[in-house]
């Protein structure tokens, strides 16, 4: 549903109204607390010789999230029931969800810590698969929103939205 | 001396294993008109600054470290290997870094952590994610240890100018204007702006 919400918002970008398809999907993701004010502190770093920066940003973010990602997939595996080592490896990811601004994503992997200091396996599990989907939901809606800029142009970055 | 209003910007050194958050701090040093310098690791920084991990208290002096002048270093506390904390201490041990005032910063708000970061002499603890409005904080400490170099300096000019007085008649040839003479030589070495120091611009 969303989704179609975006696609219409996108056909109304198309017509010229770009200014206001970008404001409607800046406020979807933070409405939905995909991210928080963290991420316009990151935007309002942007200028002429940085236009794109908050896409840099992000792009780099993905990357390193990956990876971490990937780092505590493998501690899962590898090491069963060292909740120090888990726990160390998803304050990582936290750190970085913090950085940008990824509020969903940093509030699972918390719910992950917490479930390490219980000593609750099931639970780490769980919030661990709860870490990734956001992961995956989030890289999904910014990349649509930075499109989104790309297609509109220096008027799109004028009129960029106050989330 | 001259009074150091200069127009060339303060050198910032950045340390952080995180290669999002480096971006992050770069841009935010920049933005606020610093000269940036940005490294992954503690080892690295400590390389940069021109001492190595195992002669940290040892004056140890580089050819590239006449071109480099650091005004201030902040770093990450959580980093693999030399965590920020480690390389505090090494800076501090350092008798031609420690005047480099050190900030520390961390996405964890632990007391305990804090506090022995500013015992170990670091100047300024930032929480993370570290906003524009932090970097007004940098300059008043890179002001306050300029200032303090500066009348350290000013105090050993005082001390060879009063030996000089005695020398400067030629005709004053005692013993004692040859031992203040000696004197003022070595004062000399000791006022020369150590090269492995943050020169003034």
């Amino acid at each position: 549903m969303r989704n179609l919400r975006l696609n219409s918002d996108s056909r109304r970008a198309a017509r010229g109204d770009r200014a206001g398809a970008l404001i409607r999907t800046g406020r979807i993701l933070s409405r939905l607390g995909y991210l928080d004010e963290q991420f316009c502190q990151v935007e309002d770093l942007q200028d002429e010789a940085s236009p794109n920066f908050a896409e840099e940003v992000a792009t780099l973010f993905f990357k390193d999230s990956a990876r971490l990602i990937s780092n505590v997939e493998q501690a899962l595996e590898k090491y069963p029931k060292d909740f120090n080592r888990w726990d160390a490896y998803m304050q990582q990811l936290k750190g970085s969800c913090s950085s940008i601004g990824a509020s969903r994503m940093k509030s699972e992997c918390m719910s992950f810590r917490d479930y390490c200091g219980q000593g609750n396996v099931e639970g780490c599990m769980r919030s661990f698969h709860k870490v990734k989907r956001e992961h995956g939901a989030l890289r999904q809606k910014l990349e649509a929103y930075f499109q989104l800029l790309r297609q509109a142009g220096p008027a799109g970055a004028a009129t960029r939205p106050g989330m | 001396m001259a009074v150091v209003a200069s127009e060339t910007p303060f050198h910032v050194l950045a340390v952080d294993d995180s290669l999002p958050d480096r971006k992050l701090i770069e841009r935010l040093l920049k933005t606020s008109s610093f000269q940036v310098t940005t490294v992954d690791s503690g080892s690295k920084a400590l390389q940069f600054l021109g001492i190595h991990d195992d002669d940290a208290s040892t004056v140890s002096v580089h050819a590239h470290q006449l071109d480099v002048a650091v005004n201030l270093i902040i770093t990450d506390y959580c980093m693999p290997g030399m965590t920020g904390y480690d390389l505090l201490k090494k800076i501090k041990e350092s008798s031609s870094l420690r005047d480099i005032p050190v900030v520390i910063m961390s996405s964890e708000n632990i007391p305990s952590r804090i506090n022995r970061c500013l015992e170990e002499g670091a100047d300024e603890f930032f929480l993370k994610p570290v906003q524009l409005s932090d970097m007004s904080k940098l300059k008043p400490h890179i002001l306050k240890s300029r200032c303090r170099e500066h009348y350290e300096q000013e105090q050993q000019h005082q001390q060879s100018d009063s030996n000089s007085n005695d020398c400067s008649s030629p005709t004053n040839m005692s013993s004692s204007s040859d031992s203040s003479r000696k004197r003022k030589a070595e004062d000399n070495e000791e006022i020369l702006p150590q090269k492995n120091r943050p020169r003034h611009s």
